[in-house]
This record gives structure tokens, C-alpha cells and sequence, in this order.
């Protein structure tokens, strides 16, 4: 249904297949000693050049794709809205075409507008790496909280995850189940009911939704928490003063779930809004590791996508 | 004058519920005589053997972007798409710049079109100043001045009180109130149809309420006020029964549908391609199927295409910043054929009827309709010919449509305004 997507590029989970994930995630750990060594440089993409294109402040992604690129050999350029000629009033289309022009071999992209990479891709010959489009998906962040979940030595068979917060407005969310509802994980998603629509159910085979944050802890042995997204709210859909009393994630939550449940969030995290920052710094946070895993996560994924080597092994 | 003499057509008159192979001679741009074996000397013949002849086509619904916004569409390159549909008759929203909400603007439509329109044009004037709802427009004075009806289509009148005496004042002057119906609250900033695929794609819906919830005001403001009310290019389920429930009601309540909202969902669209994009939007499967069953039943009165130009380059965007609105007037008949027509969901008949009585009656236009002595506006179209859209030779000066390389079965072939063929396929 969706238009076929360029196979080099990456502009969501929905499309992948498991074999697919399962090449980029175990190419990702492989990478791991390169990343954690200070001065290793690889020279897998040496004389590629990827062009980092953010429309939309980050501060994670676009170092951790720069990074990435870096310690593969790439060479990277990094261009945001703010000082281009997209604030002279330029069109999208003919930024992209004029960027396209000068032949780099990827375009990691960041866009405000949901399907921006998808739309620009049909009218583009360069392949597109989607760094977050809208409230729609953010694959590379999936990847590397998957990626973190099996560091944990937890599988995802079975997995009982909650996903908590504005799940609306949130591309992190979408990618997330589209990911875990892949490997057979039990995905519960929790939020004010504003902010949970109920087609969500629909959107991959094992999901559930909740509006009460302590159904959704029990048992889990994954918490992700989401960071209340103001910028992209249109309207006040929650009382603020309420939402932390209700969906914010405290100590006294945690004996609801096993005993070994990793908390995750993407960042960047609102310390007493979503999250309290016990929890945030607690034994049972991962939110460094899932920084840690940005890197060689997107390591593979610029692989996979510079070289094809990825989608080789997964045909295998 | 010259004669012009249509030749063995199966000629389909819904007004006089007639419905045989015959002739149509058609002289000083009146219907002369519809019969057997007609001859005239000198007369030039048009054989249309194996076609359609029926009334020329009215569309209630266009948007021609003059004056203002000539850089998308005019009154003449809009005129030509209408010809090249097989219509002989549109009705331009007042939305142009300034918006039609006085008579000045409504003679300068009239009279545009009067020059280089090559079918009729029937403005429709706004119902507020500026279609800002805030204040009446001048609905006596554009009424004079040639307007058919009062809308502020695109803007819909959010304030139930303006709306109650924006019926009042129609009703007096024997026009209907045409509304789009979108509860702006419920919609605010939706950019597809509220449901799984929204969901799916990150984007923000437009849910079927926001339609029902004012279709649901405006039939009991018609009720109040005896005004007739039309609702424009209906969507969803429940608006059709409401307008079906009003209809049984004895009110004076009638609507019309799009083609597109009878043959797409949003499921059928390609995620974040602008040619979908439109208000209303494209819905369920399930209110297709209501659309469709609408048209069968007769809560919906006439089919109107809402052909809404927009140039590539304010359609080539992000989606959520593409305006709404596709093309709609070249298609019409292709895609009509083929959701209603061709699985035999209603007959020809009722569809001609869809296109010519139902608009004309609804409008009061003495047109739609082959009785002697009317004017001799002719659509004469293929229930079988296969031909392929290229939106690229389309006569409007925007290229957004959905159907875009299409192959149809069954078109316009010729469209006759007063006894001139205006247009004729290739």
C-alpha cells in the first residue's frame, strides 16, 4: 500500500521486514567496539559524503548520524533550516533538488511536516535516511531502543513494554510498535485518552491501550516513557497541572513491574513532568545506553544504506 | 442562425422521462425538435450512433479563481474544463479575491464569463462579507445581479445565529443557502479524514462529526425558517441520513456529492501526496459505501465535482502545508460511470439526472433538460469508449488531480452550448 520505498533509503519501520531489523540490529553490535574507542575510524563508506539535513532543532540524532558517518570514513555535511536558504523562503522540493545536485550519496533528513521524506523521495533519485518526520515515525530511534532492550538480555518474544505519554503526537511511539508488534512483543500503550486514539489498536498485531499508567506497569518488563511533546500539541488536550500526578513516572510505580524492567525514554527527558528524576537516575534507567546505542545503530543503518550490505544478509 | 442536427443518439431526456434512439435538431440555439428521423436543410449533422444525448451538464460546485487567483485558474481556462467534462453549466464559489459578497463582483463574474467563458457561468454569492461570518453580505443586490445562490463555501458560517438569518434572507429571495459543513473546532488543523490512516501517518484528522454535527444545525435552522438548504459536497454517513431524515420530514432540504468521495477512500491514497488532499476529505470505505447508497436513494440530488485548482507549486509541499482541493471537471463523467453506472448501482437515466434536473431544479435554472423551445445545451457522451486522463493536456491551468493516467470507461465526446459544439473529444 504504502509507495515502494526506495530500497536504499530508510524512511520508516511500517516497511521493514524482521530479517531486515534483525541485520541492522546485529551489525549494530558489532560496531560497538569501533564506537567505544576513542580514536577508531573505519573506512567502510571512505569517500561517500552524506549530507545531515535538519529542519527541526535536535541535538541526539544529528550528532549521533554525524558521528556515525564519521567513524565509517563518510564525509558529513550539516545543514539546519536556520541560516540555509530554506529561511529565504525556499521550497522543500527545490532545497532537496539543489542539494540533490550535488550528488551526495544519503540525505539524513529531519522534518516537522509528517511524510516530508516520503513525499521528497518520490521526486528524488538520492536516497533519504528519515531522522523523525512529524508525529509520524522516527525509525533509527526504534532501532537503537531495540537495540537496548536485547543489550538488557531481555527478548522481545513476549515482551511485555509500556509506552507512555502523548502517543498521538508521537513518532517514537509508531516506530516503537511497528518494531517490537514485528518481533511478537506485548506492546501496551498508555496516555490520557485525548491523547490515545483508539485506531491505534489497529496499527500492528499485539497492541493494547490503557488510560490508567499503573494496568500499563504491571508486569512490564520494558517502561518508555515519552516526552510530553508541547510544540507539537495544538490545543491544551490535558489539564498540564494534572499530568504528572497521572503519567508521570515516579519510584513508587516501579514494584508494579518485574523486577528487572529497564526504564527508557528518548530524550530529551522533563524531569517532573514525565518522569521524576529518581527514576530518571535510577539503577533502572537506560536512557545513557540508548544514547550509547544511537551511534552504532546508525552506524549500520548508513551501512545498509550507502552499501546495500544489510538488505544482501537479509535475503540471505 | 446555423442548425445542427444530432443523428441516432440514444437520447435521454430525465425531465420528460424520455429515453430512446432519436434525433435532436437544434436551431437559433433552442431545442427545435427531438424525434425519429428528423431532417432540416442545411443543417449540419452530428452523428452520434452508439452515445448518449442528453441535457447539458450542470456542475453546482467549481471554483474558477477569478478574479484573483488567475495565476491557478480563470474564468475561460476553468470554462474550457468544464466544455472538456462534458458540462455545459458551472457555478463558481464566491472564494476568489476580493470574495464575491456584493453585486460589483458578481457582474464582473457575469460579465467575464459572458466574454470568454465557452459555458454558462452562474455565480454563487457569499452568504457573509468576506465570508468572514461575521457580517451579512449583500444577498439582495448579488441576487439581482445574476447569483443562483448564497455560500461561503470553504469558510462555513460557524455562527448558528448569522446562519438562521442568512436562511431567512435567501428564502425571501427564492435562493437556496449552500453550506460547506465543517464544525472549524472540531477540524482545526486536520489534513485527512480522522481514522486508522490518520493515525497510521501521523496526521492530524478531520473526523466525520465535524461534517455531521453542522449538517445536523442546518436542517433544524432549515426547519425553523422554511429556507431551502443544500448541503454542498456531503461525506459522511451520518450527514446522508440526516438529509435523508429531513427529506422524509418534508423539508426543503437537498445535497450533492462529489465524484471523488464516491470512488476514494483513505485507504485508497497515496500516503502524503497532495492530489488527495481535499475538504472534505477523502473518508471510511464506509461512507463511500453511504455515498453511493445516497445516490441510489435520493438524499443525494446531484453529483458536483468541487473542482478546486491549485498550481504545482503551492501542491508540491509538505502535505499538512498543501492547500485542500483537486481538479474535478474533465473526470467527472468517467468516474461517475464507473462507481454508479457500470457495477449498476443506479442507470444512466439516474445519473443524467444526477448531472442536469438535479442541479437545475435545486438552482432554478432553466436548463438541464431537452423540452422544446429550451436552450440547446447538449452533453453528449460514451458509455464505453476507453480513454486515459493525462492531466498534463488537461484545459485548466492546474494539474492536480487524483486520476492522473486513469483509463475510464465512458466519457464526454461533445458539448453543445446553445447549438454550438464548444468541445469535442479528439
Amino acid at each position: 500500500m504504502y509507495s515502494p520505498d526506495t530500497p536504499a533509503g530508510l524512511l520508516g519501520i511500517e516497511p521493514l521486514t524482521r530479517a531486515e531489523i534483525q541485520a541492522i540490529l546485529d551489525r549494530a553490535r558489532e560496531f560497538r567496539p569501533v564506537a567505544e574507542t576513542s580514536w577508531r575510524k573505519l573506512d567502510l563508506l571512505k569517500g561517500r559524503m552524506v549530507v545531515n539535513l535538519f529542519f527541526e532543532a535536535s541535538t541526539r540524532t544529528r550528532t549521533s548520524f554525524e558521528i556515525a558517518a564519521k567513524r565509517l570514513g563518510a564525509d558529513t555535511i550539516s545543514i539546519t533550516a536556520q541560516g540555509s536558504s530554506v529561511s529565504k523562503g525556499e521550497s522543500l522540493v527545490d532545497t532537496l533538488n539543489t542539494l540533490g545536485a550535488m550528488r551526495p550519496d544519503a540525505i539524513i533528513m529531519r522534518h516537522s511536516a509528517s511524510g516530508a521524506p516520503h513525499f521528497l523521495q518520490r521526486h528524488l533519485g538520492i536516497p533519504i535516511i528519515n531522522a523523525g518526520d512529524g508525529t509520524h515515525e522516527h525509525p533509527t530511534q526504534a532501532l537503537l531502543d531495540a537495540r537496548t532492550i536485547l543489550d538488557h538480555g531481555v527478548r522481545l518474544e513476549g515482551l511485555r513494554i509500556a509506552i507512555i505519554g502523548d502517543i498521538a503526537h508521537s513518532r517514537v511511539a509508531r516506530s516503537n510498535v511497528h518494531l517490537l508488534s514485528k518481533f511478537g512483543a506485548d506492546i501496551v500503550l498508555c496516555g490520557p485518552a485525548s491523547l490515545l486514539p483508539r485506531e491505534l489498536k489497529q496499527l500492528a498485531p499485539g497492541v493494547t491501550l490503557t488510560t490508567d499508567i499503573n494496568e500499563a506497569i504491571a508486569d512490564a518488563g520494558v517502561i518508555m516513557m515519552l516526552r510530553v511533546q508541547l510544540e507539537r500539541q495544538h490545543e491544551a488536550a490535558f489539564p498540564a497541572g494534572e499530568y504528572f500526578g497521572s503519567y508521570g513516572l515516579r519510584l513508587e510505580h516501579l514494584h508494579l513491574a518485574r523486577p528487572d524492567v529497564i526504564v527508557m525514554h528518548p530524550g530529551p527527558i522533563n524531569r517532573g513532568r514525565e518522569i521524576s528524576s529518581e527514576v530518571a537516575d535510577s539503577q533502572r534507567s537506560a536512557i545513557l545506553n540508548q544514547v550509547e546505542n544511537g551511534i552504532v545503530v546508525r552506524m549500520a543503518v548508513l551501512e545498509r544504506v550507502l552499501t546495500g550490505r544489510g538488505n544482501a544478509q537479509a535475503a540471505h | 442562425m446555423p442548425k445542427l442536427l444530432i443523428k441516432n443518439g440514444r437520447v435521454i431526456d430525465p425531465a420528460s422521462k424520455f429515453d430512446a434512439v432519436a434525433d435532436v435538431l437544434l436551431e437559433d440555439g433552442l431545442i427545435a425538435a427531438v424525434g425519429p428521423n428528423l431532417s432540416a436543410a442545411g443543417a449540419e449533422i452530428f452523428d452520434a450512433t452508439g452515445l448518449i444525448v442528453a441535457p447539458g451538464f450542470i456542475d453546482m460546485h467549481v471554483h474558477l479563481r477569478e478574479p484573483g487567483f488567475e495565476h491557478a485558474e480563470t474564468i475561460e481556462s476553468g470554462s474550457r474544463a468544464a466544455a472538456a467534462g462534458g458540462f455545459t453549466s458551472v457555478c463558481p464559489m464566491p472564494n476568489t479575491s476580493p470574495v464575491n459578497d456584493n453585486a460589483t463582483v458578481t457582474s464582473y463574474i457575469v460579465e467575464k464569463a459572458k466574454r470568454h467563458a465557452i459555458v454558462n457561468v452562474w455565480p454563487i454569492g457569499a452568504i457573509t462579507k468576506g465570508s468572514k461570518g461575521e457580517e451579512l453580505a449583500a444577498i439582495s443586490s448579488m441576487r439581482n445581479a445574476g447569483a443562483v445562490a448564497i455560500s461561503d463555501d470553504g469558510q462555513p458560517v460557524m455562527n448558528a445565529r448569522m446562519m438562521r438569518r442568512a436562511m431567512e434572507l435567501a428564502n425571501s429571495h427564492g435562493i437556496p443557502v449552500i453550506n460547506h459543513c465543517e464544525d472549524l473546532h472540531l477540524s482545526a488543523g486536520g489534513d485527512m479524514h480522522e481514522g486508522f490512516e490518520s493515525v497510521r501517518r501521523g496526521l492530524r484528522g478531520i473526523p466525520g462529526c465535524s461534517e455531521d454535527v453542522m449538517v445536523a444545525r442546518d436542517i433544524l435552522l432549515a426547519e425553523v425558517t422554511g429556507a431551502h438548504y443544500h448541503v454542498a459536497h456531503i461525506s459522511s454517513k451520518h450527514s446522508v441520513e440526516m438529509v435523508q431524515f429531513a427529506k422524509a420530514r418534508g423539508l426543503r432540504v437537498t445535497s450533492e456529492v462529489t465524484p471523488h468521495h464516491i470512488a476514494l477512500a483513505d485507504r485508497d491514497t497515496l500516503p502524503f501526496d497532495s492530489n488527495y488532499k481535499m475538504k472534505p476529505p477523502l473518508r471510511s470505505c464506509g461512507d463511500v459505501d453511504a455515498m453511493i447508497a445516497g445516490v441510489v436513494s435520493g438524499a443525494i440530488d446531484a453529483i458536483a465535482t468541487d473542482h478546486a485548482p491549485h498550481p504545482g507549486s503551492e501542491k508540491m509541499q509538505e502535505f499538512e502545508k498543501c492547500p485542500f482541493g483537486i481538479l474535478g471537471l474533465e473526470t467527472a463523467i468517467g468516474v461517475s460511470l464507473e462507481q454508479l453506472v457500470h457495477p449498476g448501482n443506479i442507470h444512466v437515466v439516474r445519473m443524467v439526472e444526477m448531472f442536469t434536473t438535479g442541479p437545475a431544479r435545486i438552482l432554478k435554472l432553466n436548463r438541464g433538460t431537452l423540452a422544446l423551445r429550451s436552450p440547446a445545451d447538449v452533453t453528449i457522451f460514451s458509455m464505453d469508449r476507453e480513454w486515459t486522463y493525462d492531466v498534463n493536456k488537461s484545459a485548466s491551468r492546474s494539474r492536480n488531480s487524483p486520476f492522473d493516467g486513469k483509463t475510464f470507461r465512458g466519457g464526454p465526446v461533445a458539448t453543445i452550448v446553445r447549438g454550438e459544439v464548444v468541445w469535442q473529444a479528439a
